[in-house]
């Protein structure tokens, strides 16, 4: 049985059906609404697993299912060394979001990362801490600072309503995903004039490490169908 | 690997044998705590290593990282009641997280090292450390690739610029990218965006921007209007003299063997004069070394060297590589870290110079793996 993971709800859900079905594979919810399960209409062999999003990386990455739609931000934030699990076999088009870094829209001196680094120096000097930076992207962010050069700092732990944890006297800044910055702005933020530390959307993938011998002819049919080689290579 | 295998790679024989080479030499074996507290360590290097480290939880000590060295826990255990001079020697395992599977590097690996701590003759402290070393690995036939922090950390400190421009460039030595990006931006190659020259102009003018958005977090007003003052200072500093950089920048690119550096090194100090007390020390090392039986010669030196890896390193540093084996990680390492004592022992520095060697690659060249 070849296994495509879905993200179980929401616009990511039903894009995901839109974009399938534009490549002639009708994906639905079976039971109610409330039940995550699924079904493929006219393939035989192959199974629609309903998933979290977040949980759709490590499910490809473990070979439980063959293909996956999930966006590229979690793919790369949960799994060291990716490549080697996974195959990006399309970027999607929608679920659009970028990795950015905020700051104070009240710190007029303040613009790039080079000021950001020197803040953080001063910072550490006058509180005896490194300035703190709320996220949920602790690697990538990490590894983009580091390939930029800025020192003293430290990323504190925020799983939601990052925006509020500068009000809340808990972080100098945020490394948070945005489509639009509007939420930022709300919060009297502003994004660093640099280049973003990931721009993410939908993207399928599929998993090196599945069973795709035991479903070939499943795998054909999808890859015709999507007009994509499968197995990956 | 087999788990079941007592000693499947020969790794903790060879270390015993290492570890004998330093008791021999007059180091006293110590133990440390695999468990060590995060937060020295993260003050020490930062978020950087919460990349390397395995970082786990107490319920009474709080947040603990897996020993992914062990200076730190030597040097605390030396200044809470060691006597000078002090020689230790260590044996065990550390712990570093590896993200490029590509590179199948080892997350878990016994270590075996040398701590010297001397402050009567750094030159021959140095040359002690690096001799045993060496001894003890000359059987494989390794590259020895040398450097000394110290020079380069005298260069940026005799710049004629500001204090504020030193201890950036200072701050950044050992992230190589940053440093060039500020160098240019001193010596006024690089180019301003426009709202930075609009900021810098409004700045000189003598006044002050206002953001129409509400003053938010721990970040002071205060600490704005200061960041402001020292922008404008910056923006009236006039760029550093080009000779000055030029010559910095070719004496960051020398790489040679020992006396041609020393030779080359002598040539950069007729633009940067405020090098030659360090000069003096790298002389020193060097016949010390040959004093204890090294070929200065056979040295390659890289004014470069080390400033990629752990940032408390600031005199004197070293590494041993497999020739043709770029593959795998040094085979040994090590340098002077006055610095780290100083932070340690919150003012109270020793003079300390130490170095690690992988009994497991040992182990592998000399099965001629």
């Amino acid at each position: 049985m070849l296994k495509i993971g879905v993200p179980s709800k929401g616009r990511l859900m039903e894009q995901s059906f839109d974009w399938f079905a534009a490549r002639g594979i009708t994906l639905r919810r079976t039971g109610n609404a409330r039940e995550y399960a699924g079904a493929v209409e006219g393939l035989q062999g192959v199974a629609l697993v309903m998933l979290s999003a977040g949980e759709i990386p490590r499910e490809l990455a473990a070979g439980r299912i063959h293909l996956g739609v999930t966006g590229t931000d979690l793919v790369r934030e949960r799994l060291a060394g990716w490549q080697s699990h996974l195959a990006e076999l399309a970027p999607m088009g929608f679920g659009h979001a970028d990795l950015v870094i905020a700051v104070p829209a009240a710190w007029v001196d303040v613009e790039t990362l080079d000021d950001l680094d020197a803040v953080a120096a001063a910072f550490r000097a006058e509180h005896g801490f490194r300035l703190r930076i709320a996220t949920k992207y602790h690697r990538l962010v990490r590894d983009y600072l580091r390939r930029h050069g800025v020192a003293d700092y430290q990323l504190v732990d925020s799983q939601g309503a990052t925006e509020g944890t500068i009000r809340n006297l808990t972080a100098e800044a945020v490394a948070d995903i945005t489509s639009t910055g509007e939420t930022l702005r709300a919060n009297h933020l502003k994004i660093l004039s640099a280049p973003p530390v990931l721009q993410s959307q939908a993207t399928l993938l599929a998993a090196r490490g599945a069973d795709w011998a035991g479903c070939a002819p499943a795998a054909r049919a999808v890859a015709e169908r999507l007009g994509l080689a499968l197995p990956p290579a | 690997m087999s788990p079941l295998a007592a000693d499947p790679a020969g790794a903790r024989a060879e270390g015993q044998r290492l570890m004998a080479g330093f008791t021999a030499a007059g180091a006293v074996p110590v133990e440390t705590p695999v468990l060590q507290p995060a937060e020295v360590l993260l003050d020490l290097y930062g978020e950087d290593i919460r990349a390397r480290a395995y970082v786990t939880q107490d319920p009474l000590t709080g947040e603990m990282m897996l020993r992914p060295d062990f200076t730190v826990p030597v040097v605390q255990a030396h200044m809470a009641g060691g006597a000078e001079p002090a020689r230790y020697c260590y044996l065990g395992r550390v712990f570093r997280k590896q993200e490029d599977p590509a590179a199948a590097r080892a997350s878990e690996y016994l270590q075996v090292g040398y701590e010297l701590f001397d402050g009567a003759d750094r030159a021959r402290a140095d040359a002690e450390v690096f001799a045993l070393i060496h001894g003890l690995l000359a059987p494989l036939g390794l590259r020895a690739a040398t450097g000394d922090i110290g020079i380069l950390r005298a260069a940026v400190a005799g710049l004629p610029t500001t204090e504020a421009r030193k201890s950036a460039l200072m701050r950044h030595l050992w992230r190589p990218q940053r440093f060039r990006a500020l160098l240019d931006r001193y010596a006024g190659r690089a180019p301003v965006t426009p709202e930075r020259a609009a900021l810098l102009e409004t700045l000189t003018r003598g006044k002050r921007p206002a953001s129409p958005a509400p003053h938010l977090g721990l970040r002071s007003r205060d600490e704005i209007a200061a960041r402001l003052d020292r922008l404008a200072e910056d923006a009236a500093t006039p760029p550093l003299d080009a000779a000055a950089v030029t010559a910095l920048e070719t004496m960051l690119a020398i790489r040679a063997k020992a006396p041609q550096a020393l030779a080359a090194l002598q040539g950069s100090a007729r633009a940067l004069p405020w090098i030659a007390p360090a000069l003096d020390g790298l002389a020193a090392r060097l016949n010390a070394l040959a004093e204890a039986g090294i070929d200065p010669a056979a040295l390659d030196f890289e004014a470069s060297y080390g400033r990629t890896s752990m940032e408390y390193y600031d005199g004197f540093v070293f590494g041993f590589y497999a020739e043709g084996r770029a593959d795998l990680p040094p085979v040994a390492q090590g340098g002077r870290y006055d610095a780290l004592t100083a932070v340690l022992g919150q003012g109270g520095a020793i003079p300390a110079v130490g170095g690690v060697i992988r009994p497991a690659l040992v182990a592998a060249l000399k099965g001629g793996g």
